[in-house]
């Protein structure tokens, strides 16, 4: 990227297009208006040539046409053609497009939908016997030389009776084959209260999370824009 | 103005002071302090516990969308590593952290004056997730052929012994999607990798169960674990920065959502009454 | 044909990795990083096939001069320069692909986004509201959540980041792990319903 564009330095160029794009996807608070719809055009076009641009470079060039064509780059000492048959596989994807082809697109989702699957069980039963065996904890939990006061233990086997009980109570809570009435209507009850926390402390967690993007672009726009306008003056 | 004009009034005016509440304490510049939690604290201590010499890899699992979330994290975990004289190894497996990720590499290690390929490298990116990370446990060098930057895995000086996840200190995946389960799954539950993750705000809450197994060493979560992390490595920046207008902005929330609870249920009240009953 | 051979597909795929999962052997090695070579390919390749169905329906409306087809067109030219310059020039450290993503792509995206702040202002005051025991307890947590994660709130309540803590660690991980468990459970029953071909979905119609 040069230095200057038009006589004006790139860097500052650049500061000002990422700030009338900002202020543009702003515009949307006051009402939809072309201005917005022009941003939001952009974003999307930009957004998938970037992808292109990467894909390009990290997928097809190393993966597909390094090895094929290019194999000395990679340290190989001939092609490896092999790469051919993942590359078909892949091309045959866009036959779904096609009405009377259509039907050849299953076999690289099958290959895809296989790995994903065959990858994917053995971690996943491994993951519920940690969590499950995870959720048994002592609910005196004293170790040999501890220094922790009786008030500290007793907290800590409380919170201990907490993750227990809750996990109890919010998988009573989603067992749906008999009616929650009686014991496992009081168990489902305490399950849906855990619930409604999880769920509270998680709106909590998303409401930082939003105000944390607008501090974002507001840090640019006062770090960063505000200067350069202030300059022109 | 009637209870129920109160609880009408045009979206635009709350825009206006949320606008407000993130800007001004912007602009003042202040910084408060943002304490630290304990599991911010553990991937810290995991990290200070690392030998000079050892890999820490970043995985930059993020779009510019969760960047003032997670590039202060990147670059405060980079500083740190690049400071404990750690081999600081990045890449990612989500398409749009392969620009972001090079940039705040870089940008760190050049402040560090640390050299590209010696000190810290970018790898880039792979598709496939599963498919990489399963990739990268038997022979990292045949996955990432060359870095970001072309230059062949090989003839770096960085990724010389690179080779498995035996040959990592710690893994901390930086994401705004559900990438680190997929790495608990795979390196963690099948190649022993140790892991650490930092999440956006949103995500947090899903990877407590995880922290509580010893499956992930530690986390950092959004903007405050960012700010907590910055504090840590004494080098206050976007996290800490943002910390006042996170706080001022909150605190209005919940004077928001208290303020038209309040609203509603005297509103509600007022209706409920008889007619001819009330004043 | 159409339907048998990729059931096969996903069904020996699936069972190889599964094998050698349970079975590692150096040849069991490395078949299973030839297959995620594979796998890395067509997934490559797959990224482009979403983005070859976006423009398809720009083109169209463009082509047509449908409602908004000059939005369209922005998409579009939007589209072949930062894929021209990513090809023809690279896409490092201070390459032109480089400056749009940081001063067009990113910011827009970022920008999009933070949107999000101002609608949960809003929403915050004109919908949230206490109406039952549940929704109480709901607000009521997330309240003490935002309070104890931000500084301004420990200088108010020094002990208010330990209470967030404490919720984030236990109530709030009892019934995310019940969830995990659930799903957990409930995908590894999918999967194999998909390996066995019982599930079909991903085939599509006939």
């Amino acid at each position: 990227m040069p230095e200057t564009l038009l006589g004006i330095p790139t860097e500052a160029l650049g500061i000002w297009l990422a700030a009338l794009v900002t202020l543009a996807i702003y515009s949307f608070l006051y009402k939809d208006n072309p201005v917005y719809k022009f941003a939001e055009h952009m974003f999307v076009g930009v957004s998938a040539g970037y992808t292109v641009g990467v894909a390009y470079h990290e997928v097809a060039l190393d993966l597909i046409i390094k090895p094929l064509f290019r194999p000395a780059e990679l340290k190989l000492t001939h092609p490896d053609y092999l790469v051919l048959i993942p590359t078909a596989l892949g091309l045959m994807m866009f036959l779904r497009f096609s009405r009377k082809h259509g039907w050849a697109a299953r076999w690289p989702i099958c290959f895809v939908m296989g790995y994903g699957v065959g990858a994917g069980i053995p971690p996943a039963i491994k993951i519920f016997l940690v969590q499950a065996h995870g959720t048994i904890q002592p609910l005196v939990p004293v170790s040999p030389g501890s220094h922790a006061t009786a008030v500290q233990v007793i907290f800590q086997g409380f919170s201990s009776l907490i993750l227990v009980a809750g996990v109890i109570c919010t998988l009573g809570y989603f067992y749906f084959s008999r009616e929650h009435k009686g014991a496992l209507g009081v168990v489902s009850r305490i399950g849906m209260w855990l619930l409604m926390i999880a769920f509270g402390a998680g709106f909590g967690n998303t409401v930082m999370a939003r105000i944390s993007l607008l501090i974002g672009r507001f840090q640019f726009l006062i770090d960063r824009w505000w200067p350069q306008v202030r300059g022109l003056f | 103005m009637t209870l129920e004009r109160l609880l009408q009034i045009d979206r635009r005016i709350i825009f206006v002071l949320m606008a407000l509440a993130v800007a001004i304490p912007l602009i003042t510049g202040i910084t408060f302090d943002p304490g630290q939690t304990p599991p911010t604290k553990a991937v810290y201590d995991y990290i200070e516990g690392l030998k000079p010499g050892s890999v820490l890899v970043i995985v930059f699992d993020y779009g510019p969308a969760s960047m003032p979330e997670l590039d202060p994290m990147a670059a405060a975990l980079i500083r740190h590593g690049l400071s404990r004289g750690l081999r600081v190894v990045g890449l990612t497996l989500d398409i749009q952290g392969a620009v972001l990720g090079d940039d705040v590499l870089n940008r760190v290690g050049r402040e560090m004056r640390k050299e590209s390929g010696v000190d810290y490298v970018n790898l880039g990116y792979q598709p496939g997730y599963t498919a990489v990370i399963l990739g990268m446990g038997e022979d990292i060098g045949k996955v990432f052929q060359t870095d970001f930057a072309g230059r062949p895995y090989d003839e770096l000086r960085i990724t010389r012994g690179l080779r498995t996840f035996k040959d990592i200190g710690l893994i901390v995946d930086l994401a705004s999607s559900n990438t680190p389960t997929t790495w608990i799954a795979q390196a963690h539950e099948r190649y022993n990798a140790t892991l650490a993750t930092g999440v956006t705000a949103v995500m947090a809450t899903d990877y407590y169960p995880y922290l509580q197994t010893n499956q992930l060493i530690g986390l950092l979560n959004g903007m405050k674990g960012a700010a907590e992390y910055e504090k840590l490595v004494n080098h206050p920046g976007l996290g800490m920065r943002g910390m006042v207008a996170q706080s001022i902005s909150q605190f209005l929330i919940i004077a928001l959502v208290i303020f038209g609870n309040i609203v509603y249920f005297i509103s509600r009240r007022r209706q409920r009454r008889p007619p001819g009953t009330g004043g | 044909m159409k339907v048998r051979i990729p059931l096969a597909i996903t069904f020996i795929t699936a069972a190889v990795l599964i094998a050698i999962f349970f079975t590692p052997h150096h040849l069991g090695e490395q078949i299973q990083a030839r297959i995620s070579d594979w796998l890395r390919v067509v997934g490559g390749l797959g990224l482009v096939l979403g983005i070859y169905s976006l423009l398809q329906t720009h083109l169209r409306k463009v082509a047509r001069r449908s409602r908004d087809w000059g939005f369209s067109l922005v998409a579009v030219v939007s589209f072949a320069i930062m894929a021209v310059l990513g090809i023809g020039w690279g896409i490092g450290q201070g390459t032109s692909f480089n400056w749009v993503f940081n001063n067009v792509y990113a910011p827009l995206d970022a920008t999009m986004f933070s949107l999000l702040a101002f609608f949960v202002a809003s929403a915050a005051y004109r919908t949230f509201r206490a109406r039952t025991v549940e929704a109480a307890l709901l607000l009521t947590a997330a309240i003490v959540v935002m309070f104890g994660r931000v500084p301004l709130g420990e200088m108010i309540f020094p002990k208010a980041p330990d209470v967030a803590e404490w919720i984030m660690a236990y109530p709030t991980t009892a019934a995310k792990r019940a969830i995990l468990l659930g799903v957990t459970l409930g995908s590894v029953a999918m999967s194999l319903r998909i390996m066995l071909g019982i599930e079909r979905s991903h085939l599509g119609g006939e």
